[in-house]
């Protein structure tokens, strides 16, 4: 019998897909952290200089257009599949126990996702976009900026909010993406998803912490 | 007890279908979920109604035929039993009792509770076996030494009665567990190495071209599998698959 081509075309390389893509943001969510957490140190320089070599290294501007690609596959994929799987079932069950078998965040990964990237895409404007290509005359430097935001309220409560929402995506996606490239063991497997729990507390709140740090320092 | 049922009727693949309100009384507790069905179909048939049209075979758990999405789940609300072995005493007097096909795209309805599952019949045909030379010599089956784990994780895989009910409970209606049991049962023994690089590739392409979902690791499945079948079987398909992607031509 012959094989079927199209490889790339089936449910599990999408799986794969979703993995790989995820497993990367994963890793650059925690390079993002290392960064803000410099805003806490008492000297603004350890920021702004960071901040410049993110600006200026030319590997960090290749891993830039890689990161934007891991971004938008991860999204797209993401939808494609929810429809798909939407699509699979055309009628409804009347009464659906689905809290009886699986827990809220494997269920919601496509509200919390796209919630996140409504998140992200404010992010980028406000700070992405001023920094790379916007007027920063109004700014003494990239941490004056940064910092400045956070002494609204309201930009602090939706900076924590979408954190939230990420660890939500991530305690289901950190061990998903282990299962989909095919890694389970039952030795292992316990640690990832523990690992993966902490991952998704642990990082969020550091996020979140900055954000509530520097609002309460402005009041 | 004395119970309300609400349960799909459908005439046919194609009605639309509806839910219809049913009181049935003195069930006993000790009864099987069938043979409350049974007593429900007697009184219809008896007052000149199209009795409920649902599947079964066995009644002991080993066929796989009885269906029904019981009050939102895939064999009711016990654990490791199907509907046949789903008990009364699981429901309280008074209780309103949702029954529904199971539902997906690649299950569809043929009458009221009974769905077309040979879907799977062909995801099996695509690589769900071994070929086997039955020219009469047939080679002693101690010849060929398996490790005990691998036959024991093996026959667990094999235990799947492919049923169905990952399908309906998950909200995507994946197949993965159901073709994971089935690519798992040949992978870890010898006899199913030699086709083993086709057989998953095969198979995964049937179980994408029937329009089954996308698998996204929710886990429900392995929750609703009558049979306990492993999430740990998917995962070893996702391997084989990377395995046969990369070893194909
Ligand atoms: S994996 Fe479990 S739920 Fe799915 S068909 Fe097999 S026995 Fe039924
Ligand atoms: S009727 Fe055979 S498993 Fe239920």
């Amino acid at each position: 019998m012959s094989a079927p081509t199209g490889i790339v075309k089936t449910s599990i390389a999408r799986k794969f897909v979703m993995a790989f893509t995820g497993f990367f943001l994963i890793v650059f969510l925690l390079t993002h952290l290392s960064i803000n957490l410099l805003t806490l140190s008492s000297d603004p320089e350890a920021f702004n200089e960071a901040s410049h070599f993110m600006a200026t290294n030319p590997l960090i501007q290749v891993m830039q257009y890689v990161l934007a690609a891991g971004f938008l596959i991860h999204i797209i994929m993401g939808i494609k599949l929810t429809k798909q799987n939407s699509d699979a079932r055309p009628v409804k069950y009347v009464k659906n126990n689905a809290a009886a078998n699986s827990g809220f965040a494997s269920r919601s990964m496509i509200v919390t996702g796209l919630l996140v990237l409504v998140f992200i895409v404010l992010h980028l404007k406000d700070y992405f976009w001023v920094l790379k290509f916007g007027d920063m005359t109004p700014y003494s430097s990239d941490y004056d900026l940064v910092v400045g935001l956070f002494s609204s309220p309201l930009y602090t409560v939706i900076y924590v909010a979408a954190f939230v929402l990420l660890g939500i995506h991530l305690s289901h996606g950190f061990q998903s993406a282990f299962q989909s490239l095919g890694a389970n063991h039952p030795q292992y497997t316990p640690f990832v998803k523990g690992f993966g729990t902490w991952y998704s507390i642990l990082v969020p709140a550091g996020f979140a912490l900055v954000a509530v740090w520097h609002f309460v320092q402005s009041l | 007890m004395n119970l309300t049922l609400q349960i799909w009727r459908q005439n046919g693949p194609n009605d639309a279908g509806r839910m219809v309100e049913y009181k049935v009384s003195d069930i006993s507790e000790h009864m099987s979920f069938l043979e409350m069905m049974d007593v429900l179909n007697e009184e219809l048939v008896a007052k000149g109604d199209d009795p409920v049209a649902f599947d079964h075979d066995c009644r002991e758990g080993i066929c796989g035929m009885c269906s029904m999405f019981i009050n939102g789940e895939a064999h009711g609300p016990d654990r490791g039993v199907t509907t046949c072995q789903l008990h009364m005493r699981m429901f309280n007097d008074g209780d309103t009792i949702y029954i529904e096909p199971f539902r997906a795209k690649a299950f569809p309805v043929i009458k009221d509770l009974i769905v077309d599952r040979s879907s799977f019949d062909r995801i099996q045909h695509a690589g769900g076996y071994v070929s086997v030379n039955t020219s009469g010599n047939t080679q002693d089956a101690n010849s060929l030494p398996v490790p005990k784990a691998d036959a024991d994780k093996a026959f667990d895989a094999a235990t799947c009665i492919g049923c169905g009910a990952c399908v309906a409970t998950c909200k995507n209606s994946s197949a993965m567990l159901f073709v994971g049991a089935k690519v798992s049962q040949y992978a870890l023994l010898p006899q199913g190495k030699v086709e083993a690089v086709e057989r998953v590739k095969n198979m995964v392409h049937q179980m994408d071209l029937e329009g089954f979902g996308n698998c996204t690791n929710t886990g429900a499945c392995e929750i609703e599998c009558p049979k306990g079948i492993s999430l740990s079987n998917i995962a070893r398909m996702n391997r084989e698959f990377f395995v046969s992607a990369l070893a194909g031509e």
